[in-house]
């Protein structure tokens, strides 16, 4: 009986993981040139919205010691910046075309996007 | 007002000493008056930059958390009492490791995960496990030993970790370092001390022995020899007098001059090198395509093998081996080899390639680089020194005379060549009446009522034997005729470059063939070909032409990359594969170029390429290994092969290993 028990737990928690971790919708923030962005386990918010030629102010500010996302990187853009512990960065983007460009940390395991209208 | 002074004043600040020879401060402030950032403010505002210590300080914590963690570990391998190891267990799980906890919980907050909360998930339930058995609430033995030894190696695999990837980005921090903090400026007819950012285009500015040139100028007075090592990679120190243009960033190294500045700030050529190499470090590969995108379900993906690995094993043998061999599943996997195997290559060959004066473009470039089968050299400017000399007159002198009269109408390269020797031999020009230029081929006019053609040698039906002798030594040559009879030979050369014939055989040793664009006739290119050991020669070829030559080799299956000066040349240097610019002045950011070359040496041409292909090969080394460790260790540890502490030491060492592999770069030979 427990054997049975443990499978089907198994694949819910399985299911259930899928749900968490690949199942969710990025919102999307409303349009702006000045944007802040919290780095804290992730990107808040993670998908933002900006305005296509115009120059937009990303302020970063990391908040948590992982090492994964002292980098920043938008390989679209060719940018990259270190993010020290709690002090502000100033990114500024022009983003040339519509699209989706998107921004991870050093390792590639935490993502965002920019979506340019 | 220096630091020290300005801080001094700033409310909040209790004390600020600063060594200007270290480079160095250390600044007490409250906390609560003003923050780190704020100070940074004012320091960058003086024209300083500022960097904190968090770094250093965070991995010296790592590796006293690593020491203690390896001292309480191995305490619990000698049996005590299971009460007092866990004790050691828990200062281990949630003081050692606490960094992990925090991690995990932010990013499932942001229903993300990586590799912290496999750590967290793996070491918990072995901590769980055994913390029920030393309270009797389940049978067997406790295995803190495991749980300790597991976030040990991994603090010792994040210290060697962090350590190694300082160094894959030295030599990007070493040409930030070139940039000097204040110049001599001479303003109202005093010298003053003037941070770099207070230094405006036409400042005259005074430069000592010893001394690192400020701001992109040109020599008013003086002369010297700079050391331009740092920007150009060429080791011998360039002599300078009034007029010359010199670098910022460079080093004078024995007289004193005095400088105008002509380039400040971000169109300074080393912050434009420091952009673009920046840039080139920020983009994407494309051969890291599948590692993107096998990066973003990796996490969920071994959490899901982990809990299948629990229930088959559970299934199969019992609770111990399920979650045991679970927990090998969270501990083995290495997202991290993954994420790092392009960017850490990325950022050793990029910058490397920066120390010697090559500066590519992106990551794609790089591939292409890797692919050259063939490159094609533009002739003037570029195979050679851009700079046509007289070499042969048959006739005498007034040959030379009556040819620079002709010439001095004329504002074709080859004209001013032999305006310039007569100038030199100090011969007196005629007056020309009837002056006309025959459209690429020529001029005429009349002097002294008589008509005399100065061209080619194919406007005239029969020339002297001495045009095809020139023409073989590679020679350009020009006929001076008058009604219908020949008066002489002007033989005009553009030398090449001492390193063109070394640059030509080393890229024959890389199995790269060659060939030269020229706009002269074929006779005089095949010889400049021989001379420099060129494969094959497009001649006669107009600017405008050059790219259907580039094309015509691409048709013939050819990885072209193509040389240029980035100006005259664009349009090639664009239908190329890759377009490789020799830059000229101080403007190094030449759109159409794939990498650009600092310095005037054919020969970094050869390194630029070996350079690429040693670094694509890191790449691909490192993406193989991380993909290959992943695919075969995770079914290994769910087939019960690997045991949590093994694949804690593999795991600790996979990420050092890519790191450490990036970094062998560093030891390529290029030469």
């Amino acid at each position: 009986m427990d054997k049975v028990i443990v499978i089907v737990s198994s694949l819910g928690l399985i299911g259930f993981i899928y749900w968490f971790f690949l199942g969710k919708n990025d919102k999307e923030s409303a349009m702006s040139t000045d944007i802040k962005i919290t780095v804290s386990g992730g990107y808040s918010p993670e998908s933002v919205t900006v305005p296509v030629g115009k120059p937009v102010k990303l302020t970063l500010t990391r908040t948590d010691p992982t090492n994964c996302l002292e980098e920043f990187v938008i390989p679209d853009l060719k940018i990259k910046k270190t993010l020290p512990l709690n002090t502000p960065v100033t990114v500024v983007v022009t983003v040339t075309s519509t699209g989706r460009y998107v921004f991870h940390c050093g390792m590639n395991m935490y993502h965002g996007q920019i979506t340019a209208r | 007002m220096t630091i020290g002074k300005v801080l001094h004043h700033t409310p909040g600040v209790i004390s600020a000493d600063v060594n200007y020879a270290t480079e160095k401060a250390q600044i007490k402030f409250d906390p609560r008056q003003i923050t780190l950032a704020k100070i940074s403010q004012i320091i960058s505002g003086l024209g300083y930059s500022t960097k904190s210590d968090d770094k250093a300080r965070q991995t010296n914590i790592l590796l006293v958390k690593f020491i203690l963690s390896a001292i309480f570990s191995a305490i619990s391998f000698f049996g005590p009492p299971p009460l007092f190891q866990l004790v050691l267990a828990t200062i281990v799980q949630f003081w050692i490791a606490w960094d992990f906890y925090v991690t995990t919980f932010n990013s499932l907050k942001h229903r993300a995960a990586n590799m912290d909360t496999l750590i967290v998930l793996g070491t918990t339930v072995a901590y769980v496990y055994s913390t029920a058995v030393t309270f009797g609430l389940v049978p067997g033995d406790p295995y803190f030993d495991t749980s300790m030894t597991i976030i040990s190696l991994i603090i010792l695999g994040k210290w060697l970790e962090a350590r190694a990837k300082g160094k894959t980005s030295e030599a990007i921090k070493r040409l930030i370092q070139l940039q000097p903090k204040t110049a001599r400026v001479i303003r109202d007819g005093q010298e003053i001390d003037l941070p770099i950012s207070e230094v405006v285009v036409g400042d005259q500015i005074r430069l000592r022995p010893g001394e690192k040139v400020p701001v992109d100028g040109k020599v008013l007075s003086g002369e010297t020899s700079i050391d331009e090592s740092m920007i150009t990679g060429e080791s011998i120190p360039v002599y300078k007098h009034t007029g010359d243009p010199v670098i910022g960033g460079t080093l004078n190294t024995s007289g004193a001059i005095l400088m105008r500045a002509t380039q400040v700030g971000s169109a300074t050529m080393l912050s434009q090198i420091i952009k673009l190499v920046e840039q080139a470090q920020a983009s994407r590969a494309p051969i890291q395509k599948l590692a993107d995108v096998i990066s973003s379900y990796f996490v969920p993906a071994v959490l899901m093998i982990a809990v299948a690995t629990f229930a088959g094993w559970y299934v199969a043998t019992g609770y111990l081996p399920a979650m045991l061999n679970s927990i090998a599943v969270l501990i083995i996997a290495c997202p991290c080899a993954l994420g790092l195997a392009t960017p850490t290559a990325l950022v050793v060959g990029t910058g490397l390639a920066a120390q010697k004066g090559i500066l590519i473009k992106d990551a794609e470039n790089l591939e292409i680089a890797y692919k050259v089968s063939h490159v094609v050299f533009d002739k003037t400017g570029t195979l050679t020194e851009g700079k046509p000399i007289v070499t042969d007159i048959v006739g005498g002198s007034k040959v030379l005379q009556l040819a620079a009269s002709l010439d001095a109408n004329s504002e074709h390269p080859l004209a001013a060549a032999i305006v310039s020797a007569a100038t030199k031999a100090a011969l007196k020009l005629s007056p020309v009446t009837s002056f006309k230029n025959l459209a690429g081929r020529g001029v005429e006019g009349t002097i002294s009522k008589i008509k005399y053609t100065l061209g080619t040698p194919s406007l005239f039906p029969k020339v002297s034997s001495d045009v095809s002798r020139l023409e073989k030594q590679g020679k350009t040559v020009v006929v001076l005729a008058t009604a219908g009879k020949i008066l002489g030979t002007i033989a005009i050369a553009d030398t090449l470059r001492p390193s063109a014939a070394e640059a030509i055989s080393q890229l024959h040793r890389q199995k790269i063939s060659t060939s030269l664009i020229t706009g002269d006739n074929p006779t005089t290119a095949a010889a400049i070909a021989k001379i420099a050991g060129i494969d094959r020669f497009f001649a006669q070829v107009r600017p405008e032409d050059k790219a259907v030559s580039v094309r015509q080799l691409q048709s013939e299956g050819q990885t072209v990359a193509m040389v240029g000066d980035g100006i005259n040349d664009a349009p090639a240097l664009s239908a190329a594969n890759i377009g490789i610019a020799m830059a000229t002045g101080t403007d190094v950011a030449i759109e159409a170029a794939g990498i650009t070359l600092v310095n005037k040496d054919l020969r970094t041409i050869a390194q630029a390429l070996k350079l690429s292909r040693a670094t694509l090969r890191t790449i691909k080394t490192n993406l193989f290994w991380a993909f290959i460790y992943n695919v075969v260790l995770i079914p290994a540890a769910a087939f019960g092969l690997l045991n949590p502490i093994l694949a804690a030491g593999a795991m600790a060492f996979s990420s050092v290993s890519v790191v450490g592999n990036s970094l062998l770069l560093k030891r390529v030979r290029l030469t």
